[in-house]
């Protein structure tokens, strides 16, 4: 399965919309995202792409950006 | 007893070198947190505070701020917690509601605190600075004067109207329920209780006078470890705390986040969790890995002291069933009363009516809102005999067959959303106050837990949500906005909410 950087934006979009997915780097350093905010991450991404993401992996760094976020869920998905 | 210093002096007399109160910056003994407290409350008197005065705390929790929780006991006041991560339009409404004689705050909080406060007449001292001078006769003159019926805490919740309610709680309901608690559940000294809430929440009462009662260890859980589950965990695992007296979200937080796959707190004798339906498959992932640890369901709002109805559990609940409310703690009445204000009997079961409590454990009501307090807490219809005030909590219930509540709605439009207990009307408030903004109405999408914001008006969605950021605390600004533009209306002319659903696609 090949989950796409749209895919995760649109998921991103659904939980906190307003924010320049494409471009920030600093989703979880700069605040623009909370801890209730990556609990809605880790269920959507179960939701939406069936993966779990472990609690190991909920570090700040594969939350920070899309592109990370976008590659730890495929890793996930192809780990599964 | 009239005070609840009572069982601080007790539990520091019996074990004055035994860890009161820790986090992973400070540790404070039972000798130390009673000392400390002393020495804050003899500066506060020095410095104006009487007896029955509000001393606000601008602080994030720790073994110092518990401190001076109780030193503001120790001056005969009462203390409010108020959440350093609001934004200061809401710390200002809190603040002219409870009008503190001062403000305390530490080391990390003073330069938001000055700047807050700084403009107005306001005493703000830092808890580090206050002398180390304990006061004994001025301490012992307070103490001849203490009531049980005084306040101990005001906790301010969401308010429909967009001013936060202050809920005064006294001393005596306190002393009325910490006990029954303590005894329901076997807390001991031998206990460790590894505290989730933030202090400016009534489920830190548990927390704090539990084990101030036994005698127990209160191990403070650092917020920021909310967001990292392996930190959590270990803290957990490592401090060998016995008992979780958590918020539900706070819960589904460690097992959704796969907190338990990484590290078991095999110690956990007892889990007890409040504020939310706890869904029963998060529920089952706490059991799993813990078949040894019982699991209570509470219930009750701040306005009745913490809790009045316990649900232990007693099996696997499926995921289409409600794990019951359960049935009154000792000491307190809890009834439904159906729409014409009359009993629902315990054995009917298909009868859903609105839970009301009486009991010592009614709050003192809502600080400085005389009619707000009138409208919650009023005379028990079925009693025409005496005065016997009711607490109308507002939700609805129905009994099961073994006469346990269960849980059905809300009657008006308060939510509960991450933990928080919201009124959507403090947030369609706040919107309409956005400059531009005709009309706003906000919906909770309760499958997906969003707030969406409907609104017409002439500003874009971006801006009324930076408004709102400014405004709201975090959790209660809504996850997604729509601007409308025209709201759909029901043949009488109100806002048709259910239409309105549709149109934002949220599915029941």
């Amino acid at each position: 399965m090949d989950i796409t950087l749209d895919d995760v934006i649109e998921m991103l979009e659904d939980i906190q919309e307003d924010v320049d997915y494409r471009s920030c780097t600093t989703l979880i350093d700069d605040h623009v995202l909370d801890s209730f905010d990556i609990l809605a991450i880790v269920s959507a991404a179960d939701d939406e792409f069936d993966v779990t993401i472990p609690a190991k992996d909920i570090v700040p760094g594969n939350f920070n950006s899309a592109q990370a976020l976008c590659a730890l869920i495929n890793r996930l998905a192809d780990e599964d | 007893m009239q005070s609840i210093l009572y069982w601080l002096e007790s539990s520091a007399q019996r074990m004055p070198h035994k860890v009161a109160v820790a986090d992973p910056d400070a540790t404070l003994t039972y000798a130390e947190l009673q000392d400390q407290a002393r020495r804050i409350g003899s500066w506060l008197i020095a410095n104006g505070v009487r007896p029955r005065t509000a001393v606000a705390l601008y602080a994030e929790k720790s073994p110092l701020v518990l401190a001076a929780m109780l030193g503001v006991v120790y001056a005969g006041g009462f203390h409010c917690v108020i959440d350093v991560r609001q934004p200061k339009a809401r710390v200002h409404g809190i603040c002219e509601a409870l009008q503190p004689t001062l403000v305390l705050t530490d080391a990390a909080n003073a330069s938001c605190a000055n700047e807050l406060f700084g403009h107005t007449s306001l005493l703000v001292a830092r808890i580090e600075d206050l002398p180390d001078v304990i006061d004994e006769p001025a301490l012992a003159a307070v103490r001849t004067q203490a009531m049980d019926v005084d306040p101990l805490y005001v906790n301010f919740t969401s308010g429909s109207t967009g001013v936060p309610k202050g809920v005064v709680v006294s001393h005596r309901s306190v002393i009325d329920f910490i006990p029954t608690f303590v005894s329901t559940f076997g807390i001991t000294d031998k206990d460790v209780l590894a505290n989730q809430a933030p202090f400016d929440f009534d489920v830190s009462v548990k927390d704090i006078y539990a084990c101030l009662l036994v005698g127990a260890t209160l191990r403070i859980v650092p917020r920021a470890y909310f967001s990292n589950p392996t930190q959590l965990m270990d803290y957990v695992c490592d401090c060998e705390a016995t008992t979780l007296v958590w918020a539900v979200s706070a819960l589904c937080f460690v097992s959704i986040m796969g907190g338990l796959d990484y590290r078991v707190p095999h110690g956990l004798k007892r889990v007890l969790f409040s504020g939310e339906v706890m869904p029963p498959k998060q529920l089952a992932i706490w059991q799993d890995h813990l078949p040894q640890t019982s699991f209570v369901n509470l219930y009750g709002p701040t306005e009745i002291t913490c809790n009045c109805t316990y649900f232990c559990i007693d099996r696997r609940y499926d995921a289409h069933e409600t794990i019951p409310m359960g049935k009154p703690f000792a000491n307190k009445q809890v009834f439904l009363l159906d729409d014409h204000d009359q009993l629902v009997p315990q054995t009917v079961t298909d009868v859903v009516g609105e839970v009301c409590v009486s009991g010592t454990c009614l709050a003192l009501g809502y600080l400085g809102d005389a009619q707000r307090t009138a409208q919650a807490f009023v005379q028990n219809p079925l009693n025409r005999r005496w005065m016997e005030p009711i607490y109308r909590t507002g939700d609805l219930a129905r009994y099961d067959k073994d006469a346990n509540l269960v849980f059905c709605a809300r009657k008006d439009h308060q939510i509960k959303h991450l933990g928080q207990r919201i009124e959507l009307g403090d947030i369609e408030s706040a919107a309409q106050g956005v400059d531009g903004v005709e009309r706003a109405v906000c919906l909770y999408d309760d499958r997906r837990k969003r707030l969406v914001l409907c609104y017409v008006g002439s500003p874009e969605r971006t801006a009324v949500k930076e408004r709102l950021r400014e405004l709201l605390p975090s959790y209660m600004v809504p996850n997604n906005t729509r601007k409308l533009e025209q709201l759909p209306l029901t043949k009488n002319g109100k806002v048709d909410r259910d239409a309105l659903m549709v149109i934002a696609r949220i599915k029941r």
